[in-house]
């Protein structure tokens, strides 16, 4: 085992510093995530595919560390946007769940803060979270949903640079608010 | 069980919030009833936010967008192109004013003409969900809007209220796979179900391939389906083709053109009759309609435009036989004397030795104006000096018309001299400078002259 692959499966520093964030920052920060899906692509489409509120989640997942917290998260950030639609509520909710659930299952194998498992983990997500969607939704709803694997992966690589700096941010917001 | 439950504390707790938004789901579905809690709570913390950045937006993005101009503008230009970008500024100002003026003055112009009472709306923000297109509009249930409301423009129709929130609605676009809306067609009144398709295009549905329609033809709402009053736009006909089952029509919807900003909702709808082609297509024009020949043909024979047969011409004879010989059919014992038929025209158009001639016992001669000719005074469709139209070997029967002299009485001074001209040459086989030209066996009501019409002119 190599130095790196062991900093890789060390104990994230994020489990172990004090990284509570502000109930302020647990409801506004999802909202505002939401918010800016429903409210920028009227303006400039190609940003409905940025997943901010399946990032949000994530970053949630990894830097809380706890699964429990972050499958809570991840179901009532997928509510609203379960509520923001014209479909049955459940779908992203379910889907949020599990990808909060996983994101944090992981976060405790893996360094999150290296910027590649990073990368990779905000990859893998987003295609999960893509590809659970579409079966709820085929199962569940009988709707036909079109899955575009090729484009899913263009658009998770999209997702995934996004993410970099989003989380590094959101760190830097968590940081100014704790302090 | 207390060491599963610790033991996999957190598979648990998965599992039970997994399976209750299952349950969840499974209820709406089931039920085909909402969980109004949750979407209220949300969509009022969102909706707010949304409208509040909206207001935002339209007042300060202008300017920001102008400052980024002016930027350019002013590095590059001297003093007078400055002035210059000035007033393109201003002008475009003045324009997107004068653009958003227009719009409302025609949403308001509509709203008080039509009979229908709507509530004037804007869309403040995009619904999520991967394959759906919805939209929140600013006026909710505080407003008088109700789930099922038909949402509308001036140009056409929009979507339909699917949610009606305190503070806002949410509206599904006719181009949601999941809409769907009775529509007729306004030429041959073909009703048909339109349906969306996630895209620009929409699909009218169960229009049999029998039907006709053609592209460009206009659809409107029929009522039929009990949210949006009829008569009002839904798009013109892009593409029409036969299908398996039913026919493929895909419609343009007109009020979705340049993606809806201002739009009415309409609270209580009134129908409204499907206005005519003429003002519904503007772009397509068509002539006015062909006027109807009052005068009778002779011997009874249907008027021309009417549907005429073999069996009408064969009527036609007969009847003007027996007017010939003065007999009445019907008319008399059994056992009396039929008229003679020897003396009657075969079918093929021989006349009989005493019976006036097709061409010149006619009573009513084609004019000029309206060269459709009666069944027995068939004008030949000979070609005329100028015409293109390759001349056809004459047909058996009429190959030997018997020369009669051109009668000379009032009707035929009228025609142009030259179909007179067509006459002559029919009726004088000694002069074959040109072919013989015999009349083709066409109906009445569908004969060669209107090709040749414009020639015969």
């Amino acid at each position: 085992m190599t130095e790196y692959t062991e900093r890789l499966l060390s104990k994230s520093p994020r489990k172990t510093a004090s990284d509570r964030l502000q109930l302020v920052w647990l409801v506004v920060v999802p909202l505002a995530a939401v918010l800016f899906q429903v409210y920028i692509p009227r303006f400039i489409p190609f940003l409905a595919y940025l997943e901010l509120p399946l990032l949000i989640t994530v970053h949630f997942a990894l830097s809380r560390g706890g699964p429990i917290p972050a499958l809570f998260y991840g179901m009532f950030i997928g509510l609203v946007q379960d509520s923001l639609s014209h479909q049955p509520i459940g779908i992203y909710g379910i889907v949020k769940t599990l990808v909060g659930y996983f994101a944090a299952s992981v976060s405790v194998r893996f360094d999150v803060q290296n910027p590649v498992v990073t990368f990779i983990l905000a990859f893998f997500f987003y295609f999960f979270h893509q590809f659970f969607y579409w079966v709820l939704a085929r199962a569940l709803l009988a709707e036909t949903i079109s899955f575009d694997p090729q484009q899913t992966l263009m658009f998770g690589l999209l997702n995934a640079a996004v993410a970099l700096p989003l989380f590094r941010f959101l760190d830097k917001l968590k940081g100014a608010g704790e302090s | 069980m207390d060491f599963f439950l610790s033991r996999f504390r957190h598979l648990t707790v998965l599992l039970i919030v997994i399976v209750g938004q299952l349950l969840l789901i499974a209820y709406q579905v089931k039920t085909h009833k909402d969980v109004p809690l949750i979407r209220v709570w949300a969509v009022t913390a969102v909706t707010p936010v949304e409208q509040g950045l909206e207001i935002v937006r339209r007042y300060t993005w202008g300017y920001v967008e102008d400052y980024f101009v002016l930027l350019g503008v002013r590095n590059q230009n001297d003093k007078l192109r400055r002035e210059n970008g000035q007033l393109k500024i201003e002008n475009n100002y003045l324009k997107a004013e004068l653009s958003t003026a227009d719009r409302a003055r025609a949403l308001s112009l509509f709203q008080t003409r039509s009979q229908s009472k709507t509530v004037a709306a804007r869309v403040i923000g995009d619904g999520t969900g991967a394959n759906s297109k919805v939209v929140f509009v600013d006026r909710g249930s505080t407003s008088g809007v109700e789930s099922g409301m038909a949402v509308v423009t001036p140009d056409g129709i929009v979507g339909k209220v699917v949610e009606a929130y305190p503070t806002a609605s949410l509206v599904m676009l006719i181009i949601d796979p999941t809409f769907a809306a009775g529509v007729v067609s306004q030429k041959s009144r073909v009703h048909g179900t339109l349906k969306g398709q996630g895209h620009a295009e929409c699909l009218v549905d169960y229009v049999q391939n029998e039907e006709h329609v053609d592209i460009g033809e206009w659809f409107y709402t029929s009522g039929d389906d009990r949210i949006f009053p009829k008569g009002f736009p839904v798009g013109q006909v892009a593409a029409a083709q036969n299908g398996k089952t039913f026919k493929q029509i895909y419609v343009t919807p007109s009020g979705m053109q340049g993606g809806p900003e201002e739009v009415l909702i309409v609270l209580q709808g009134v129908h409204q009759e499907i206005p005519g082609e003429e003002t519904a297509s503007p772009s397509y024009s068509i002539l006015p309609a062909p006027t109807a020949v009052s005068t009778p043909a002779p011997g009874g024979a249907p008027q021309p435009g009417a549907l005429f047969t073999d069996a009408d011409r064969l009527r036609a004879i007969y009847k003007q036989a027996g007017i010939d010989q003065k007999h009445t059919y019907g008319v008399g014992a059994p056992g009396t004397k039929p008229p003679d038929f020897t003396k009657i025209p075969s079918a093929h158009g021989v006349p009989p030795p005493n019976a006036p001639s097709p061409a010149i016992s006619k009573q009513v001669q084609p004019s000029a104006s309206q060269p459709q000719p009666s069944p027995k005074a068939q004008p030949p469709a000979q070609p005329v000096l100028g015409a293109t139209t390759a001349p056809k070997p004459p047909a058996p029967a009429l190959a030997k018309p018997k020369p009669r002299p051109i009668p000379s009485d009032d009707e035929t001074d009228d025609e142009p001299e030259s179909v007179t001209r067509a006459f002559e040459r029919q009726l004088a086989p000694r002069q074959p400078a040109r072919p013989a030209v015999v009349p083709p066996r066409t109906p009445v009501s569908s004969p060669a002259s209107p090709a040749s019409a414009p020639n015969n002119q």
